[in-house]
């Protein structure tokens, strides 16, 4: 067996047992992470030493037996845009190239609290703002599964570094899909929690009203365990809920007969890969042999989603960036410059890429005197009348299955010419976010070879349920279990 | 020629006195930070990442202010963005109030007095943050941010104000109150409340509202006044001369006491204000509401009007001893601790004791009240005179002493002896043949040197209306 490939469940029980140590498992992870890192490129940094010094404490932690969690010991990987004490935290932006955050994110601190081992930071599309990774500043990432084509974004890095058991999990952020549909195309599990159930204290924001902090994992159980120990009210983000967080791996046995999965007959329309579809029918007949009651639901402003999800990401991304200004951290340019407005367009103009620019420009377009009320405050409205699409469908059934991309991964290249033809990959997973509500992504067959991805949508504050659904189909199926070659 | 009138608006600016900032944990008193830079976290810095959390007090405070200007608390409340550049501002936008402020439909009365008195409406009361300081250098500038995200409240009056005393009235008013709620501290010279004018003239009579001029920054009542009625009259000379005005931002240059152009409406910021979508709303309830208007104090003019019914005071001193809060419980306390009437006491705390109070440059309460019952009293029933009561209160600022102790130590204790006093006024009037004759072929003024003579003699002591009756006496009987 190799200790790179185990699950957190798994390594989390030899670790228990004494059978590894966390110093020998993270150095096993280290070094296949380097070995294929040069094919992959998943990751912004690496972080031997402090990997190997985290272990070491997890391994003493496991030794005294005290203060023991299912994630001390364990190696993680996490998007370069969760701030991380004394680790540069880049957002894969030239803008952030140099940048040493003074202070961890409530994510960071959390997961550090649970003896988890940090293995390194991980490539994204710069600020998020892409749906393959190919916008990364830096460089792109590679889809483990054929390294001709990208990993989804913008948690590519995330995507493909779990995907290539760079890591036992990763940790991954979804504004409008970056989770989901990321995970789809690299064939594993992640979720995009209820908005507001983990912090975002330290996430360099995005989309403030969006944003969603969430794990990618080998499977269901794994991105359970990963939620229960990030999800929770924080003092520091006001947005988040008081709620306490159920022992989501407590029930996740339960079974699902008898329970509703509604089918959204928004989402397959022309356009659909066939063998995506074949893939997601499949899954349909699944749930129905484990006893649920299949429901075609209607959530009938779909066609809005996109252009709501984008031009509210635009406004609140404009403003979001405008920090990055070159005086107090990160990218400075102020060689020939005549005064400080030069200053900044010096630093912004060099630091920031080219789709960066252009949302910067569309949203501060979309928030100006006399375009207010016809673009930011119109989407506004929509994005009510997306989140009574949600409350509606699921008022009747428990949750909603779709898929999570209306292909499989696409060739680097093949669609950054067309940024429009690039931003509608993110149709079936962008509603969720202006909506707020949880969605869970998990592998479910393959389609010419790539992996195929779906997602179990559930109600506000309901990720247990997406987690006892998503649980149910591993337990009868094995795609999730398929690693790539490489 | 026409006659105009100004049409005034104002913006007060004032610091909360909070213990923290707006959005984190720091330190609001930025004025103890030992260094710049010293006093700040990832929010208020606006590194990647950090986030703000409303501070609590700060809203309590808002919220008492905007009923003590009689507003009505919007229970459901937003912060908004306010975008724009500027290196003191780290975020690249100020997190403030814009559509749904904390309060707003307020009034304030000016001038009540006189007949120019005038209800002026309170447009909106809302929270935002401050920004950092800029220090120019000669190649560069330097900031400090400190300051950043230091809780401030913005008033917003409508135009009412016809003219600049009313302005004035208005904002020494709203400066009175905020020191009254103790929500600032009304420390001028130390930046802690600034004003913005918005000033546009019309003919009188006219009803319209012409283009108006926004004068920023003003950090005293003199220059709020200067550059109000500098601005009126430039105004008022452009359209003299057939000029138009144009809205613009200015500056106010003290020294040379013009309004200089900052900004013209075609370069005017467009701020790109969306509702802040990092903090919730804020959710006020009734009972909270209620339970901020019990703690409203009673309010300058409350306090004015009281003083005048109950103390039987003119307007002008009741409006004097409440134009602060300590000095009106000072004298409050006084009343309760002395036997002499309220209109003594007034004379005394408006008089000698303010007199030492500035001079000295100490608080009101550097004599208990109790102390200075005991020594208005003791003029009072005569016991001292006026003359030694003032030397006594000098003694009492200088020493802390008590006041019957002074006038031991010093022998100052009033003389009413007819026979002592007698025995000084004979030998004065003897010693002086030359202005007793004068005094008596119609030298009046002559009294005054005589009386003069007989505090000198007694050092004082002498109990003066004694005093005055023998010496006109003996002066009648040396008439020729």
């Amino acid at each position: 067996m190799q200790l790179h490939n185990l699950t957190i469940r798994e390594a989390s029980d030899m670790l228990a047992t004494k059978k590894i140590s966390s110093v020998e498992l993270t150095q096993a992870v280290l070094q296949h992470a380097h070995e294929v890192e040069s094919k992959v490129k998943s990751y912004v940094t690496i972080t031997d030493d402090l990997a190997l010094e985290q272990a070491k404490q997890a391994d003493e932690r496991i030794a005294k037996g005290t203060n023991i969690t299912p994630l001390t010991g364990i190696p993680f990987a996490m998007k370069d845009c969760i701030s991380t004490r004394g680790v540069r935290t880049t957002c894969s932006s030239k803008i952030l190239e140099e940048y040493v955050p003074q202070y961890n994110a409530t994510v960071t601190n959390k997961l550090a609290d649970s003896g988890a081992v940090l293995v390194g930071k991980t490539n994204m599309d710069e600020f998020g703002m892409g749906s393959s990774c190919e916008n990364s500043g830096l460089f792109p990432t590679h889809n483990p599964w054929d390294l001709d084509r990208v990993p989804g974004g913008s948690s590519g890095g995330s995507a493909a570094a779990m995907s290539a058991s760079q890591a036992t999990f990763t940790i991954g952020e979804d504004t409008g899909g970056s989770v989901r549909m990321p995970a789809g195309f690299c064939n594993i599990t992640g979720i995009k929690p209820t908005y507001g159930r983990v912090s975002r204290y330290g996430l360099i924001s995005l989309v403030s009203s969006f944003d969603c902090i969430g794990p990618m994992t080998r499977d269901v159980h794994d991105c359970a365990t990963v939620l229960e120990a990030i999800a929770g009210h924080d003092e520091k983000d006001s947005t988040t809920y008081q709620t306490a967080v159920p022992q989501y791996t407590k029930i996740i046995n339960k079974s699902v007969k008898g329970m509703k999965l509604g089918i959204p007959k928004e989402y397959f329309v022309a356009g659909m890969e066939a063998g995506v579809e074949s893939s997601i029918q499949e899954a349909i007949r699944t749930y129905e042999k484990l006893g649920m009651e299949i429901h075609e639901v209607s959530l009938p402003n779909t066609r809005y989603a996109l252009p709501v999800y984008y031009l509210l990401l635009f406004a609140e991304a404009s403003s979001n960036l405008a920090r990055f200004d070159g005086t107090r951290f990160g990218l400075s340019v102020s060689e020939n410059a005549k005064d400080v407005i030069d200053i900044y367009l010096k630093t912004r103009q060099q630091g920031f890429g080219d789709e960066v620019k252009r949302r910067i420009m569309l949203g501060a377009y979309a928030l100006s005197v006399g375009y207010y009320d016809a673009y930011y405050l119109k989407a506004q409205k929509v994005r009510t009348l997306l989140r009574r699409d949600f409350e509606s469908a699921l008022a009747s059934v428990d949750v909603l299955l779709g898929p999570t991309c209306p292909t499989t991964a696409f060739k680097l290249g093949e669609k950054t010419s067309d940024p429009l033809e690039m931003y509608l990959s993110d149709i079936y997973v962008a509603a969720t976010n202006p909506a707020g509500v949880p969605a869970l992504a998990l592998p479910c067959g393959f389609s010419n070879n790539m992996p195929v991805g779906m997602q179990l949508i559930g109600k506000h504050l309901d990720e247990q349920t997406l987690f006892q659904v998503g649980h149910a189909y591993q337990q009868v199926t094995d795609w999730h279990k398929k690693l790539p070659a490489l | 020629m026409t006659k105009y009138e100004p049409v005034i608006g104002l913006e007060i600016h004032g610091e909360l006195l909070t213990n923290s900032k707006m959005f984190c944990s720091c330190s609001a008193d930025y004025g103890s930070a030992p260094e710049p830079n010293t006093n700040i976290c990832p929010t208020c810095t606006g590194l990647p990442g950090a986030m703000p959390v409303v501070n609590k007090k700060a809203t309590e405070l808002a919220a008492l202010v905007g009923l003590a200007l009689n507003c009505s608390i919007n229970k459901h409340n937003t912060f908004a963005r306010k975008n724009y550049f500027y290196p003191d501002l780290p975020k690249g936008y100020q997190i403030s109030q814009y559509e749904l402020p904390i309060a707003s439909k307020g009034y304030l009365d000016v001038l009540e007095d006189t007949d120019a008195k005038q209800r002026i409406t309170v447009r909106r009361v809302h929270i935002e943050e401050d920004t950092a300081k800029l220090a120019h250098e000669k190649n560069y500038a330097l900031v400090d941010f400190n300051r950043a995200g230091v809780p401030l409240l913005e008033i917003v009056s409508e135009p009412d104000m016809r003219t600049v005393e009313a302005a004035l009235s208005y904002a020494t008013k709203i400066r009175a109150i905020l020191r009254y709620l103790g929500v600032n501290s009304g420390d001028m010279e130390k930046g802690v409340l600034r004003f913005e004018a918005n000033i546009s003239v019309r003919p009188v009579g006219s009803d319209e509202f012409r283009t108006r001029t926004e004068i920023k920054n003003l950090n005293s009542f003199r220059a709020l006044t200067r550059a109000s009625q500098y601005e009126i009259e430039r105004q008022i000379k452009v359209y003299e001369a057939g000029g138009t005005i144009v809205q613009e931002t200015l500056g106010w240059d003290d020294a040379k006491g013009v309004t200089t152009s900052q900004r013209s409406k075609e370069d005017a910021h467009d701020y790109r204000y969306f509702p802040e979508p990092d903090l919730p709303p804020l959710q006020l309830s009734d009972s909270w509401i209620e339970s901020i208007r019990a703690q409203l104090p009673e309010l300058p003019e409350a306090k004015t009007k009281r003083f005048i019914a109950d103390f039987e005071l003119k307007p002008s001193e009741a409006q004097f001893l409440t134009s602060e809060r300590s000095l009106a419980d000072y004298f409050e306390a006084v009343i309760a601790n002395a036997k002499s009437s309220p209109k003594i006491i007034s004379t005394w705390i408006a008089g000698e004791f303010i007199r030492n109070v500035n001079e000295l440059n100490v608080e009101v309460n550097k004599i208990p009240a109790k102390t200075l019952a005991q020594l208005i009293d003791m003029v009072t029933d005569k016991t001292i005179n006026g003359n030694a009561g003032k030397t006594v209160l000098a003694e009492m600022f200088k020493t802390g002493g008590d006041p019957a102790q002074i006038v031991k130590e010093k022998n100052l204790a009033q003389v009413s002896d007819e026979g002592f006093i007698l025995e000084t006024v004979n030998k004065i009037l003897n010693d002086n043949p030359k202005e007793v004759d004068e005094y008596n072929a119609g030298k009046d003024t002559l009294m005054q040197w005589f009386m003069g003579q007989i505090a000198r003699a007694t050092k004082g002591k002498a109990d003066p209306n004694i005093a005055k009756e023998l010496l006109v006496k003996g002066l009648e009987e040396r008439r020729k």
